[in-house]
C-alpha cells in the first residue's frame, strides 16, 4: 500500500527519518558508490593508483595551518607535479590525505558532502570532535582495501568553535588505516615525507605561533621533506608550482593566497642557498 | 484491503483536496521573492528552533507552510536527492526544476495513493546569474507545480499576499526594499483589510545570496535581521495606508518616505 513502487515517487530511502549521515544513505540506496563496498579479487593492487605523498598540519595561536606538496607518485615515476591534496573539509576544518590518490581524493570528497549534508538536516554543523569520529568510521570501511594495498590516511584539523579559548580550539587528528583516532598535541605530518617533515618541525615549531609563522614552518618542512623524501615534490619556480596551505581560524577554513606561498617558498630556496641545512 | 463502498474518483479526489487545503489554510504565511541581491523568502514562524526556510543545495533554497512532519519529511528527502546528484554528477548539476520535478511527482503520488494526502505547500527557489534567471516553483499539496518568476506566497492568506506582492515587486530592488516588501505582504492578512504588527521574534529570514560563490543560503537573523527592519520612526507611513482594501495607491507608494538612505524605489 504504501509508497515502495508506486512510480514517480522518491523512493522510502529517501523519505525515511533517522539518519543525517550521507554515507549511510548512500549504503542504503547507492552501495556502489562507497569505496569500501566495491569488492576486489585477490592480490596486492599498491601500484593501480599514484599515491599522494607529505602532508603537514601545525596548530597556531589562531587556529590550524595545514600544507601539502603537489607531487603524486607511481613507483619511480612522478604521476602528477601539481596533485592537491589539502582540502577545505567545511566552514571551519581542513583535511588532506596521503596514500592512494584516486581513493583518497574521492574519500575527501564524501567526507565533504557527509559534513555538508549533516549540517543541513540537522541545521548546525558537528562538532569537531564528531567531525574526527565521522571521518574514522568512514576510513574503517576501507579496510579491506587498505589490506590490499590501496591504503588511505588522512590527517584532520580544524578550529573547535567549542573551546573555551582561541588559542585552545586549533585541534589536529591523524588516523591510522584500521580507523584509530589520535588527537595530535602540536603539529603531524603524514606521508613518505613525514618523518623529514616532522624532524623539520620538531626545530622549528614552538606552541602560539602565528598563522603567518605556522605558514613558513610548514613550508620549510615541506622543502626538508622534499630534500630527503624523492616522493615529495619541492617548491618548483620553474613550472611556478608551490604547496598548497590552508588556514582554519575563527574566521572559517580559507586558502593561504597562492602569491603568499609562492613568496615564502623562493625565500626558502634563497635561504637554503646561501646555506644547504637550514 | 477491507470491502469498501463504491465512492466516484471524483468525490474522494474532492474530498482530499478539501481536507489537505482547509488544513494549510489554517497555517501562517511564507512569501519568497526576487531582489537585485537574491533570492529572499521570509515565513512568518513563531519558532525560533522549527523552521520553514531551508537550505537545499549551493543555489537553491526551500520553504514551506503546513504540516512540520510533512515538508520536513520532504525536506530531508530533497537534500538527500540534491546531495547525491551533485555527489555523482557535479555541483551544478542540481538544478531547481529536477528537486520541484522530483517533488511535484512525490506529492503527487502521495495524493492520488495515500488515505490521507500532505497538508504543505512547499516552494523550491533557485537563485540565478540575474534576476531574470531565477526560479521560483510552488508546489500543491496534489503535486501541481507552479513557476512563479518573480514572487509567491504560500498560507491561508496568499492571494491576499500575491496581491500586495505583485503591485509592490521590483525584481532590480536591494534587499532592504524586497524585505520591506515582504514585510507589507506578511503583516497585510490581518483581516477586513487591518494590519498586523510583525516583530523580529515571529520571522524567520534567509537570503539565496546571488553574489555568494558556493553555498549562497543565508539565514538572517539577530542583529542582521534587526538592521535590516524597517526603522520604527519609518512604522507610521507604513502602517496606516491603504494599500490592503483601498487601492488606489499602489502598494510601492507607503515605501518612499523612506530616511534617504537608499536611493530606491522609483514609482
Amino acid at each position: 500500500m504504501t509508497g515502495q513502487g508506486f512510480p514517480g515517487k522518491l523512493p522510502n530511502a529517501y523519505m525515511t527519518a533517522g539518519t543525517s549521515s550521507f554515507s549511510e544513505f548512500l549504503m542504503q540506496t547507492a552501495p556502489e558508490m562507497l569505496p569500501g563496498r566495491r569488492p576486489l579479487p585477490p592480490g596486492d593492487f599498491a601500484e593501480m593508483s599514484a599515491h599522494a605523498t607529505t602532508i603537514v598540519a601545525l596548530k597556531t595561536a589562531e587556529g590550524v595551518v595545514m600544507a601539502g606538496d603537489r607531487r603524486a607518485t607511481s613507483g619511480n615515476y612522478i604521476a602528477s607535479r601539481d596533485i592537491e591534496k589539502v582540502f577545505p573539509a567545511d566552514g571551519y576544518s581542513l583535511v588532506g590525505m596521503a596514500g592512494t590518490a584516486g581513493l583518497g581524493i574521492e574519500l575527501i570528497k564524501l567526507y565533504q558532502v557527509e559534513l555538508e549534508h549533516y549540517e543541513k538536516l540537522e541545521g548546525a554543523p558537528l562538532t569537531l570532535n564528531g567531525k574526527a569520529n565521522r571521518l574514522a568510521s568512514m576510513l574503517r570501511g576501507n579496510l579491506g582495501m587498505a589490506m590490499q594495498g590501496l591504503a588511505v590516511v588522512p590527517l584532520f584539523a580544524g578550529f573547535d568553535n567549542d573551546a573555551p579559548s582561541v588559542a585552545e580550539a586549533g585541534k589536529i587528528y591523524s588516523f591510522d588505516v584500521v580507523g584509530g583516532v589520535y588527537a595530535e598535541r602540536d603539529y603531524d605530518s603524514i606521508g613518505s615525507g613525514s618523518i623529514f617533515a616532522k624532524g623539520s618541525l620538531k626545530k622549528r615549531y614552538r606552541r602560539g605561533l602565528s598563522t603567518e609563522d605556522a605558514v613558513k614552518a610548514a613550508v620549510e618542512a615541506l622543502y626538508d621533506a622534499a630534500d630527503d623524501d624523492s616522493a615529495t615534490g619541492g617548491p618548483d619556480p620553474i613550472r611556478d608550482l608551490y604547496p598548497v596551505v590552508m588556514s582554519a581560524t575563527a574566521e572559517g577554513s580559507r586558502r593561504i593566497d597562492d602569491a603568499v606561498v609562492a613568496d615564502l617558498a623562493r625565500s626558502v630556496i634563497a635561504a637554503r642557498t646561501e646555506n644547504p641545512y637550514g | 484491503m477491507a470491502m469498501q463502498f463504491y465512492t466516484s474518483p471524483e468525490q474522494i479526489m474532492r474530498d482530499r483536496a478539501e481536507f489537505a487545503r482547509k488544513n494549510i489554510s489554517r497555517g501562517r504565511n511564507v512569501v519568497v521573492l526576487s531582489c537585485a541581491d537574491g533570492v529572499l523568502l521570509v515565513a512568518e514562524n513563531v519558532s525560533s528552533a522549527l523552521h520553514k526556510v531551508y537550505e537545499l543545495y549551493d543555489r537553491i533554497g526551500f520553504a514551506a507552510v503546513g504540516k512540520y512532519n510533512e515538508f520536513e519529511n520532504l525536506r530531508t528527502a530533497g537534500v538527500r536527492m540534491a546531495d547525491l546528484r551533485g555527489y555523482s554528477y557535479d555541483r551544478r548539476d542540481v538544478t531547481a526544476a529536477s528537486l520541484a520535478k522530483a517533488y511535484a511527482q512525490t506529492l503527487g503520488a502521495i495524493f492520488s495513493e495515500q488515505t490521507k494526502p500532505f497538508e504543505v505547500e512547499i516552494c523550491v527557489a533557485g537563485v540565478g546569474a540575474s534576476p531574470e534567471a531565477d526560479e521560483l516553483y510552488r508546489l500543491t499539496f496534489d503535486g501541481s507545480i507552479n513557476d512563479e518568476p518573480g514572487y509567491l506566497a504560500m498560507g491561508g492568506a496568499a492571494e491576499q499576499l500575491v496581491e500586495v506582492l505583485s503591485e509592490g515587486h521590483d525584481a532590480d530592488a536591494p534587499l532592504a526594499d524586497a524585505f520591506a516588501l515582504a514585510l507589507r505582504a506578511l503583516s497585510s492578512d490581518g483581516g477586513n483589510g487591518t494590519r498586523r504588527e510583525l516583530t523580529t521574534d515571529v520571522l524567520e529570514v534567509a537570503v539565496l545570496e546571488r553574489a555568494r560563490p558556493g553555498r549562497a543560503f543565508r539565514r538572517i537573523e539577530g542583529l542582521a535581521l534587526d538592521a535590516l527592519m524597517p526603522r520604527a520612526d519609518d512604522e507610521p507611513s507604513e502602517v496606516d495606508p491603504d494599500d490592503v482594501i483601498g487601492d488606489d495607491d499602489p502598494a510601492a507608494e507607503p515605501d518612499t518616505p523612506d530616511k534617504g538612505e537608499r536611493p530606491e524605489p522609483s514609482e
